[in-house]
């Protein structure tokens, strides 16, 4: 049972990553998609800040002095995570902002937001070619 | 380092530099520069290949004064560098081939930023061949959603937005599922570089302990985001729309490289992270090998359903990415072989088809349909031979590229033990039957009917399109006579990758 | 019959929801305890760069001196992800200026134009420059402290677009349009290409680099990290600006 509690920030980061992951594929309305791709990155940066987190450390930012003296490395968080935060969050808005780009495109030309409703009338449109 | 060898990191650089400058020119400037960037980077990849097979070794590249398990590290072999030059002018024939059908399909301006994406597009794919670091890799994922997205949508219409909204949706929720791959092995192993998380996981953790869970889990991610994206039956609803409804070059590279190199990335964390050894006995294997094999069957199904040529191939597509994945699904060496060379010839010879449907719309007034396109061959010759040598590799008669591919995979088909090897002679032996129908139904097509051998009034042959088509059939029969030395390669490209 | 489909697809989707959470929660139970300082995380690789990164690249900040230097690959291609989404976008939402003319009703209520607010164009001449200033000083001393590119190219970005709302469009256009966007970004793209192929080159090689790293905690102590900082801003700024506006109106002229 001990081990079942120890890891609890991360269980929420997993969590949310489970509910984005759903909406982003099962949810049919292009905005929800949207909100569900951000609450799954998000979740992913959550569980990177836990992974870099160690009890009792500060920021990654070393001084002149301790420079000159050499680095106590227990006194400091992780960087990686960090850095991989970053990228991640760079990502995200990029294909946050395509998305939306689409979604724009998508109402000018159907009207709806409904990807299934969207899909159907393309469907009818190619049928009706032929 | 000698200095052959730095041609791996320039060859990425260039492509990223000439992609950023080609934002300030314009459309006909942009094309000449990115025609003569990619076939750069094809003809040095060359010399890499050449200095592998002339005796060298493989090698990691440190990108910057730290290597590993610090720094960022690309990593090449024979295997990278085949498929790196496989890309390059599988992209070059491709662009040259359908130059007439962007000029008419993408408006005015847009025709630089579609050169620009198609840059970026084979920048990430030669990215995520010869990446070494798992991060890296999800970066370049990125790029190549975006820019395969972008190369969609640049034939404006309302089929193509809804395929790409598609198609970003599905590639979007793989590569979630690549990261928190990524965050879990990271947690797991404290490594990003493939090496140091192999020393790691041999080293500090024992086999069936319950530290094993989350590595074993996060290649399981790995294999589902990237199957994802790669449309794996059954995720690949969105694929025959995104590569029917774009213009010829864009399906032709979309069907031939980009899937492929999601799942080359597939082959290199499989091999390189855990090796075949520590993974065996997960049951990614067998859904890997079970989904392949529907694959295969399900593909060539609805391509024998469908009455539209472009879909057609798409379908086929997805029967040939079971192909790979049955090979892979094997979960021994042989039958990684055979994925990887079903990779290089499937490369080869489906963008040759593409490029030679839009071949065939031109002269059928613009039409895909089936019963437009009746003597549609005779129309356009080049078309035509282009199918009988495209049909005939897919279905896999010998002295045809296709060939290699079926011959491997039986012969690691044989190899099996119990349900699998029923399985995959199932799957091999059906999808055989049902890609020979339907081709040969296309093919019928193509030359059926009578009095419909002129082409349309002042119907010229665009000389690109002409030498581009020439030169794939070429390649496929080249391929396809010297069987021997591709096993070879591709024998010593595995032999240097552990 | 749809109504009752609806609800059972509602229904199998909580399911597979759940399903997923409780796959991914038995996974993560299995891994090491959160902060704790003997975890697989914290190994030699990030006791490198904490104890070398100020000397060897200079950067006191160990993050930036990571982005930028250890893993400046991973960096390099993440810029390049701003941009191809930017030119993805300017695929979708461009519009040439005769394409804008007959435009549906509905589409037109997106290039809506603010009034001119006395009350906001006052105010935002002293917030304006503070905000720049703010996001010079983040950009300038990304290796010195927490900031760096990509932070302060966002707040300088976020500057641009509070200018364009306050003082509309012809206002801004003066110093910032469609062509000083492209020579921004690809000069500054080029830089960070070329630049880091040159690192690359000599970092593999091991050739002695020409860039000094000063490693003494001033503003010019780590080499090319600042200049890189300055391009990441850039770049970063121009996006966050040029989406922004392609999402408003459709592309940078009127």
């Amino acid at each position: 049972m001990n081990y079942l509690l120890n890891n609890l920030p991360e269980y929420s980061a997993v969590i949310c990553f489970a509910i984005g992951f759903s909406i982003l594929l099962l949810n049919r309305n292009m905005i929800k998609k949207i909100l569900g791709l951000g609450i799954m990155d998000s979740s992913i940066y959550l569980f990177l800040a836990v992974k870099g987190y160690v009890a009792g450390t500060v920021a990654p930012i070393v001084t002149l002095a301790e420079q000159a003296a050499g680095v106590d490395t227990t006194l400091y968080t992780n960087p990686i995570p960090a850095g991989l935060v970053l990228t991640g969050i760079v990502v995200s808005v990029s294909v946050t902002a395509i998305l939306l780009a689409l979604t724009v495109k998508l109402h000018e030309e159907f009207g709806t937001l409904n990807i299934d409703e969207i899909i159907h009338m393309v469907r009818e449109e190619d049928r009706r070619k032929e | 380092m000698l200095f052959v060898q730095n041609i791996v990191s320039w060859s990425i650089l260039l492509l990223i530099v000439s992609g950023a400058f080609t934002a300030v020119l314009n459309a006909k400037a942009a094309k000449y520069l990115s025609t003569i960037v990619i076939a750069l980077v094809g003809v040095m990849n060359i010399f890499l290949l050449k200095y592998f097979l002339g005796g060298g070794e493989s090698f990691t590249y440190s990108m910057g004064h730290y290597g590993a398990p610090a720094g960022n590290e690309l990593r090449s072999g024979a295997l990278e560098a085949a498929v790196s030059i496989v890309f390059c002018f599988v992209m070059l024939f491709s662009l040259i081939g359908g130059r007439k059908h962007i000029e008419e399909d993408v408006k005015g301006k847009k025709q630089n930023l579609y050169y620009i994406s198609s840059i970026f597009l084979l920048c990430s794919m030669l990215a995520l061949v010869n990446t070494n670091d798992l991060f890296t890799a999800y970066v370049f994922v990125e790029i190549n959603t975006i820019t395969a997205c972008g190369i969609i949508l640049a034939k404006e219409g309302r089929q193509a937005l809804a395929a790409s909204t598609r198609y970003l949706i599905m590639s979007l929720v793989g590569s979630g599922m690549f990261l928190i791959g990524i965050c879990i092995m990271y947690g797991a192993t404290g490594h990003l570089l493939m090496e140091p998380i192999r020393e790691y996981v041999l080293t500090n953790i024992e086999p069936g302990s319950r530290e094993m869970l989350p590595v074993q889990v996060s290649m399981a991610l790995f294999a589902v985001g990237m199957a994802l994206k790669s449309a794996l039956w059954p995720f690949h609803s969105w694929l025959p729309e995104a590569h029917s409804s774009a213009t010829a070059s864009s399906s032709a590279l979309l069907s031939g490289l980009v899937l492929k190199a999601y799942i080359f990335v597939l082959i290199k964390i499989i091999y390189r992270v855990l090796g075949i050894e520590v993974l065996s006995g997960n049951p990614i294997f067998d859904i890997l090998l079970v989904f392949g094999a529907a694959a295969m069957i399900m593909g060539s199904v609805n391509a024998i359903r469908e009455k539209d040529l472009k879909r057609m191939l798409a379908y086929s597509s997805v029967g040939q990415i079971g192909y790979i994945y049955l090979g892979i699904g094997m979960g021994s060496a042989i039958g990684i072989y055979a994925a990887a060379i079903q990779i290089l010839v499937h490369a080869a010879t489906k963008a040759m088809l593409f490029i030679a449907s839009g071949g065939i719309m031109d002269v059928s007034g613009g039409s895909k349909k089936f019963k437009d396109i009746e003597g549609a061959g005779k129309r356009d010759p080049f078309a035509g031979a282009a199918f009988i040598v495209g049909s005939f590799s897919m279905i896999g008669i010998p002295f045809f590229a296709g060939f290699v591919t079926k011959y491997t995979l039986v012969s690691a088909a044989t190899q099996l033990a119990g349900w699998r090897m029923y399985l995959a002679f199932i799957a091999i032996i059906v999808s055989t039957l049902l890609t020979a129908i339907y081709y040969l139904m296309a093919i019928a097509k193509l030359f059926g009917g009578e009095n419909n051998s002129k082409r349309p009034e002042g119907f010229k042959f665009n000389i690109g399109y002409v030498a581009a088509i020439i030169i794939f059939i070429i390649a496929n029969i080249v391929i396809g006579l010297n069987t021997d030395w591709l096993i070879n390669l591709v024998d010593l490209g595995f032999s240097m990758f552990a | 019959m749809n109504k009752k489909f609806n609800k059972l697809y509602n229904i199998l989707c909580v399911i597979f929801a759940l399903i997923f959470i409780a796959a991914m929660i038995i996974t993560v139970s299995a891994l090491p305890n959160i902060g704790d300082a003997t975890n697989p995380t914290n190994n030699e690789v990030s006791e490198k760069y904490l104890t070398d990164s100020s000397w060897e690249t200079g950067s006191l900040n160990a993050v930036s001196g990571m982005i930028l230097d250890y893993r400046a690959f991973d960096t390099l291609g993440e810029s390049h992800v701003l941009f191809v989404a930017t030119v993805a976008v300017f695929i979708l939402l461009r519009r040439d200026e005769d394409s804008r003319k007959d435009l549906p009703t509905r589409c037109l209520n997106q290039s809506y134009e603010q009034a001119y607010d006395p009350i906001l164009a006052k105010s935002l001449e002293f917030l304006i420059p503070a905000i720049f200033v703010f996001g010079i000083y983040v950009i300038a001393n990304g290796h010195l402290s927490p900031g760096g590119g990509f932070s302060g190219g966002a707040i300088i970005g976020a500057a641009f677009i509070l200018y364009l709302n306050a003082y509309g469009l012809e206002s801004i256009e003066r110093f910032c349009n469609s062509r000083t966007y492209l020579i921004c970004s690809c000069c500054a793209l080029l830089f960070y290409g070329l630049a880091k192929s040159y690192v690359f080159y000599v970092g593999a090689n091991h050739l002695h680099s020409i860039i000094p790293v000063l490693a003494d905690g001033s503003i010019l102590a780590s080499g090319l990290i600042l200049p890189l900082n300055i391009a990441v801003g850039v770049v970063v700024s121009n996006t966050v600006y040029a989406l922004y506006i392609m999402f408003r109106r459709g592309g940078f002229s009127r």
